[in-house]
């Protein structure tokens, strides 16, 4: 199984890098999102601290949404998801191999657009990195773990682009909350202890959303 | 092999099969005959199980004669349309490799390339498929369909965008397979091909079976005559 998950991700990454399509688009809305924010808050430049977390998850959920709904591009083309629904493995592998593969593009766009976040808002944060690395990845990890499924849902319909912020965000919410709380936990009151609660509702819902997405699948690609 | 009992497939409102029966044996050549909007896509969809059924129930046997599970008969089956699924932003290799992967074959480069001499592709290895033609692409996608040797091939208008080398290797090669007793069927437009392939024939009509007889039965003109006639008729 693990073989197979490998190499969906290795085929949705391979063709990704060679493409750009996604990683460039997702880059250029995250650049563009900071950029917008960092003119609309000079106003308040002295508490320019306590906005960054929202504006970071903001850019985030935007670009990512943008990729994700890239992520089935390459299947639609010559009906490929057909070869792969006709391969004799439990469709589930597909989810997994594919939200791996939008996890990671994500990331690299996250980790992009944080350090030009840190030259915009003039943040200096090397000791809260590995903190915020957590709360990255855990936050990440939740919103590809449904945005994968709603993703194949919304791949099937004919506004898939306008469909997939609607009816991916009000089920990320919790998570986009919670992340916002504990990025700006990190990045303004250093209280690591209250970090336990966000991360730990962002991790339940992460696995359960994961749980049903996973489930689900193999049902949202048939006709 | 195949077995479909009451089978019925609703889009919304538009029924596009409905009480469809047929029972396919192990090695048979069975050509789908019909007009556009028939059914045939859809009746091969169901069995490949890229389809789910609004009603009915579709069986495939192993070999043995036992029934399979969904993701079991996937395996058994090979499924070969007009749209080649293929990753235009990979290499020919790399395509062949991606699913030997998922299927658990042997997909070193010297396997792969050995695939891909058998459909003239022997140089195309480590080529974008973005670069191929429509035939090469066809091709390609003849290995990869077939790259498990798989016992149903189900082929959904195969011969779309083929040249005649490409028409007469297909043909060929669905000759070879049927002759090592594979089960194939075919859907397409092209009757006189069907005829000569199948050993039996089925006419679809607004998703009906109107019409299912042995090859041996009925000449080319008779059926054509016949076939004609259901068209009119519905």
């Amino acid at each position: 199984m693990i073989r197979r998950i490998w190499a969906v991700f290795r085929k949705d990454v391979l063709i990704e890098f060679r493409t750009k399509d996604s990683l460039n688009a997702m880059l250029f809305f995250g650049v563009v999102v900071l950029v917008v924010f960092n003119f609309a808050l000079e106003s308040v430049r002295d508490t320019m601290r306590e906005a960054v977390p929202g504006v970071l998850w903001v850019a985030f959920a935007f670009s990512g949404t943008l990729g994700l709904n890239r992520m089935f591009a390459a299947e639609k083309e010559n009906r490929s998801l057909q070869g792969l629904l006709m391969v004799p493995i439990d469709r589930g592998v597909l989810y997994i191999g594919k939200m791996l593969a939008a996890t990671l593009f994500m990331l690299i766009t996250e980790a992009a657009v944080f350090v030009l976040s840190l030259v915009f808002f003039n943040l200096t944060v090397w000791r809260e990195i590995p903190y915020l690395a957590i709360v990255f990845l855990i936050g990440t990890l939740g919103f590809t773990a449904v945005g994968t499924l709603l993703a194949a849902v919304a791949a099937n319909t004919r506004m898939r682009e306008v469909l997939l912020p609607l009816i991916l965000f009000p089920v990320i919410l919790p998570i986009l909350v919670n992340a916002v709380e504990a990025t700006g936990i990190i990045l303004n009151s250093r209280d690591y202890a209250a970090l336990r609660l966000p991360l730990t509702i962002m991790a339940v819902f992460t696995v359960v959303l994961a749980t049903v997405s996973y489930l689900l699948f193999d049902y949202v690609l048939e006709d | 092999m195949l077995e479909v009992r009451g089978l019925a497939k609703y889009f919304g409102r538009f029924t596009a099969l409905r009480d469809f029966n047929v029972s396919v044996g192990r090695g048979e050549f069975v050509s789908l005959f019909g007009r556009n909007g028939a059914g045939k896509t859809t009746f091969l969809r169901v069995v490949a199980g890229l389809s789910r059924p609004s009603e009915g129930l579709v069986r495939i046997h192993a070999p043995g004669g036992e029934t399979l599970t969904p993701q079991a008969s996937r395996g058994l089956m090979g499924y070969l349309s007009h749209d080649t699924a293929l990753y235009l932003d990979l290499t020919a290799v790399e395509n062949l490799r991606f699913y030997a992967e998922l299927h658990g074959l042997p997909h070193a480069d010297s396997d792969l390339e050995a695939r891909l001499a058998l459909v003239g592709l022997a140089h195309w290895g480590h080529e974008s498929v973005r670069n191929f033609s429509r035939g090469m692409q066809q091709r390609l996608a003849i290995a990869r369909a077939f790259l498990h040797d798989p016992e149903v091939l189900l082929l959904d208008e195969p011969f779309t965008g083929l040249d005649q080398t490409g028409t007469e290797f297909l043909r060929t090669y669905l000759g070879e397979a049927h002759g090592r007793g594979k089960t194939c069927l075919m859907a397409t437009h092209d009757v006189p091909l069907g005829y000569e392939m199948s050993d039996r024939l089925i006419v679809i009509e607004k998703g009906l079976v109107t019409l299912d007889v042995p090859k041996s039965a009925l000449s080319l003109d008779r059926f054509q005559e016949l076939y004609r006639e259901v068209a009119k008729g519905s």
